[in-house]
């Protein structure tokens, strides 16, 4: 609901960030504006702001997970919030506490903002309803990634001004991906072409009906596109064998310097993380000139700051 | 800003150009022989009277002042109550040297409650570590709620605690003036919107 | 002294009689005794002007969770529920815990039915041992016992040769065999319809092959068993095509459909409102409109609600965790109104054919009918009151139903069931 005010301005209302299909253009940029005054804080000696003074801010992740915890851990320090980590592996069903009930405990001890890893899909969208405090969503099922999603356009707007244009793809085991997911509404809603890319087994039922193109060859569309998003291969969501072997895989749909050598000069070579050295890609490419892993990485912690700062603001306006 | 009030211009371009002068010279004779000094604005009018600052004092003095501008919205002590009017945007601060061991001039608009000063001084302390800090400002009002003291101001303004003082530059409204809102009977909705200077 | 009942006046609707006309009924101890104009001074008697009379409603697929879940439901709370909602016979399920899968099983399910004296309560009994698709049940005990059919419900036999050889055991006792169609490996861990909104939402899919699968095998089981086989709760084009042409070639193939896929569609889902999670899942529109086709050209045998309590606390967990199933027993009758005669699909005396003799018919039980001398089990309806649903004053045991707030139409009057009159508005 981030919409106009009585002035007609833009006015950040929404005090979940849930995913980024719901948002619409302004929204996003309006993000993306906002992270752009916090990179600066992270250049500083004294690396820290004070708006979320006195805030409690809660990492609840019920999935393994150190960069992305580690992320928001960091965003909320700098912005001089209280962080306390919960983190629990497996689902929720016949192990201790339900979702529900985690969520009425931490109410009960008075947190602002719950940060929310989670292996279904519609968690957080359960625990925004059943909550006081803002709901970030750190990941859900395969649903969406939105702070990935955000970083991740953040990065290709700093380095090519715009992505309206961009010819974008996405590769990888897609069924299973919300980072492709999030990537997707980001990227459309910013002017881009997406296209996903991997081989049959690994598209999600009627991908045809997304906004994105479909291709089952990395060779036929690398020399065209402007940014590669390389998907990590996550053995551990795999169902059945959906490739016959890691081998193969990788002589299909890896990025390799052989395939860069056909690609634009200046394309972008991106990864969400952790990389599989020498599966999705390799070495030379993660670590070469086209790389911008690491600015992702860095860029991810103003963006994550920034979303804390907005669902926060939201909140006091509620009361 | 609608026009529907009637405004009274309170300072001038001749007259804004005139106090910038005075204080450019006031600045120099107060800094000691040796010292750096370098100008920094609060966004956003005080970042433009802040590049001014800095090209007089260049000028004057005949070697470079360094001059940078300070976004305060994540310093500000009203961030977590409801926001009337405009939604606090941060945006951001570049200051491009090093702030410590210079003489250090904060520059702004208006001085009213001494809050957006407060917030500044904070955020210059988490970037390092001045000789000291001025505090300039083109119009200084009585409405303090913080122990804080302009070093340099143009003018005093006696303006009652609900009226509206607008300054307006050129490069950002179109024309130098000072202008203070006349209509007594807007008042109300005025104090709504406090402007937390 | 015979106790005798007389209802004056009421449009009688009698599809297995092909009765549909405005007369009086005599029920006289727990038989129809006449059913035309009558003139006999009786105590008890009903003025059933401007209503319907119609055989006791029959709902072949219910589950009350007694044994082993009873703070979801209990035999007696079920069958409370279903007699206020004009139904005067219902088939339990055997998915129970522990489940139904011998003769004593079967007897103690219908003692607890007898003791609650409420609706006829029968029980299907499993297939296969713990319904785990690998040995066979006593088929044969449970037949004596009275079970009406048998099923894994909950889930499908995946072995072809498993469900070969039961087809052919059955064949030596006059029973249904009925199939909850779901094939483990195109379902895999759905819990929606494979399709755009799975993709959109984050969710596994169920894809409709998983059911279309395996309806198809058994079709191809009963050409070569020709025993009596029942497909559960169907839900899409497909698995309607296929028993089209079962249909179409005289195979012994019956099914039935629940209102949920015939109101509700994947779409539903988007808010993750666990209200909307069943099995088999919510399909398209296509879907939706082919069993309302199927309907309409007489290819569906029984209407089911496929009653599915659970506990509040297990349907708040997340979509993906929280059980399968809802409840609809208590405004049944209303959601078929809305969904087939709203809509000019059917008639009322079709409707009632797919809740009386429909559904007796697949099982074979001597119900659904008011013709003389059968059991005096009638509902009396008004077809045009309305209500609106508040699901706060069901009398099941249990909450987890989406139709809360529906405004319907179609109020059950009154039920008797072997001539006892066991529910009255």
């Amino acid at each position: 609901m981030g919409s106009a005010n009585k002035a007609g301005q833009f006015v950040w209302n929404r005090k979940h960030l849930l995913g980024l299909r719901e948002l619409n253009v302004e929204e996003i940029t309006y993000i993306l504006d906002t992270a752009k005054g916090f990179e600066e804080i992270s250049t500083r000696s004294v690396k820290k702001a004070p708006p979320l003074r006195g805030k409690v801010v809660v990492n609840l992740f019920f999935e393994d997970s150190t960069r992305t915890r580690n992320s928001f851990t960091l965003a909320a320090s700098r912005l001089s919030a209280d962080v306390i980590e919960f983190t629990e592996k497996g689902s929720s069903v016949g192990k201790g506490e339900t979702l529900l009930d985690t969520a009425r405990n931490l109410e009960a001890m008075g947190v602002d903002i719950v940060v929310i890893r989670h292996s279904a899909g519609g968690a957080p969208k359960l625990l925004s309803r059943n909550i006081n405090a803002c709901v970030v969503n750190a990941g859900d099922g395969y649903c969406e990634h939105p702070t990935q999603g955000l970083l991740d356009v953040y990065t290709i707007r700093k380095i090519k001004g715009s992505l309206k244009g961009l010819k974008i793809a996405i590769v990888g085991d897609i069924s299973h991906s919300r980072v492709a997911r999030s990537n997707m509404w980001a990227m459309t809603k910013l002017g881009a072409e997406v296209t996903f890319v991997g081989p049959p087994t690994l598209m999600p039922p009627q991908v045809n009906k997304l906004p994105v193109k479909v291709s089952y060859s990395l060779d036929n569309i690398i020399e065209k596109v402007d940014v590669i998003n390389m998907l990590r291969i996550q053995f551990e969501r795999l169902g059945g064998n959906p490739f016959p072997s890691v081998r193969e895989y990788s002589h299909y749909f890896g990025l390799t310097v052989e395939r860069m050598k056909r690609a634009k000069p200046d394309i972008l070579v991106m990864h969400p993380g952790p990389i599989n050295r020498g599966l999705e890609i390799e070495s030379e490419v993660a670590d070469g000139k086209n790389s911008v892993i690491l600015q992702q990485v860095k860029n991810g912690l103003a963006v994550r700051m920034a979303v804390l700062f907005l669902v926060n603001q939201a909140a006091a306006q509620e009361t | 800003m609608t026009e529907a009030y009637v405004m009274k211009v309170i300072l001038n371009t001749g007259q804004i150009a005139q106090a910038l002068r005075k204080m450019t010279d006031r600045i120099i004779a107060d800094v000691p022989d040796g010292l750096d000094i370098a100008v920094i604005g609060i966004r956003s009018r005080g970042e433009i009277l802040a590049q001014r600052l800095s090209h007089r004092l260049s000028e004057k003095l005949g070697k470079d002042v360094p001059c940078g501008t300070l976004d305060i919205t994540l310093y500000r002590d009203d961030l977590n109550s409801p926001q009337y009017l405009t939604q606090p945007q941060v945006r951001t601060t570049e200051i491009g040297f090093d702030i410590d061991g210079k003489i250090i001039v904060l520059v702004d608009d208006v001085l009213n409650t001494g809050r957006s000063t407060r917030a500044a001084l904070d955020a210059l302390i988490d970037l390092g570590r001045p000789k000291a800090i001025k505090l300039a400002v083109l119009i200084d009002r009585a409405g303090r709620e913080f122990p804080i003291q302009a070093d340099y101001a143009g003018c005093k303004a006696d303006v009652a605690p609900g009226q509206l003082v607008q300054v307006r530059l050129v490069e950002s409204d179109g024309k130098d003036e000072v202008v203070v809102e006349q209509d007594a009977a807007s008042n109300q909705k005025k104090t709504k919107r406090k402007s937390k200077k | 002294m015979a106790n005798e009942i007389l209802i004056k006046n009421g449009l009688v609707i009698d599809p297995a009689n092909k009765v549909n006309r405005k007369c009086d009924l005599l029920i006289v101890d727990d038989k129809i005794a006449q059913v035309g104009r009558v003139e006999k001074a009786v105590q008890s008697v009903i003025d059933a002007t401007g209503k319907l009379v119609v055989p006791g409603l029959i709902d072949i697929h219910v589950h009350f969770r007694e044994p082993g879940d009873e703070e979801e439901e209990t035999i007696a709370s079920g069958s409370t529920a279903a007699v206020a909602a004009g139904f005067t016979s219902v088939v339990c399920m055997p998915n129970t815990n522990p489940p139904i899968e011998n003769e004593t099983d079967v007897e103690y399910i219908h003692r607890k039915g007898r003791q609650a004296r409420k609706t006829h309560v029968y029980t299907m009994g499993a297939i296969t041992k713990s319904r785990e698709g690998v040995e066979l049940a006593e088929m044969g005990f449970m037949a004596e016992a009275g079970a009406v059919g048998f099923t894994d419900d909950g889930n499908g036999v995946q072995d072809p040769a498993v469900m070969l050889r039961a087809m052919k055991y059955a064949a030596m006792f006059n029973v249904v065999i009925a199939q909850h169609c779901q094939d483990n490996s195109f379902a895999g861990t759905g819990v929606m319809n494979a399709g755009y909104f799975s993709t959109i939402l984050g969710l596994p899919g169920i894809d409709s092959l998983a059911e279309e699968a395996m309806l198809w095998r058994d079709i191809q089981l009963v050409k070569k068993t020709n025993i009596r086989y029942h497909a559960q709760h169907i839900s899409t084009a497909g698995s309607v095509a296929l028993i089209r042409a079962a249909k179409k070639d005289s195979l012994p193939v019956t099914c039935e459909v629940t209102p949920h896929h015939l109101l509700f569609t994947e779409e539903c889902c988007a808010e993750y409102d666990t209200n909307y999670k069943m099995n088999p899942p919510l399909r398209t529109k296509k879907d939706t409109d082919a069993l309302k086709q199927a309907i309409a050209d007489g290819l569906v045998d029984a209407l089911v609600t496929d009653h599915a309590p659970h506990l509040q606390s297990e349907k708040e967990l997340e979509f993906l965790s929280a059980p399968f199933g809802i409840i609809s027993l208590e405004c049944a009758l209303g959601l078929y109104v809305k969904a087939l005669i709203e809509p000019g699909i059917l008639d009322w005396p079709d409707l009632i054919k797919l809740m009386t003799i429909g559904p007796a018919k697949v099982i074979g039980i001597d119900r659904g009918t008011l013709g003389k001398g059968k059991q005096a089990d009638v509902t009396i309806i008004d077809p045009d009151a309305t209500y609106t649903v508040d699901k706060n004053k069901f009398r099941s045991k249990s909450r987890n139903c989406p139709y809360q707030g529906w405004k319907l139409k179609a109020k059950i009057e009154k039920t008797i069931v072997g001539g006892e009159l066991r529910f009255s508005l």
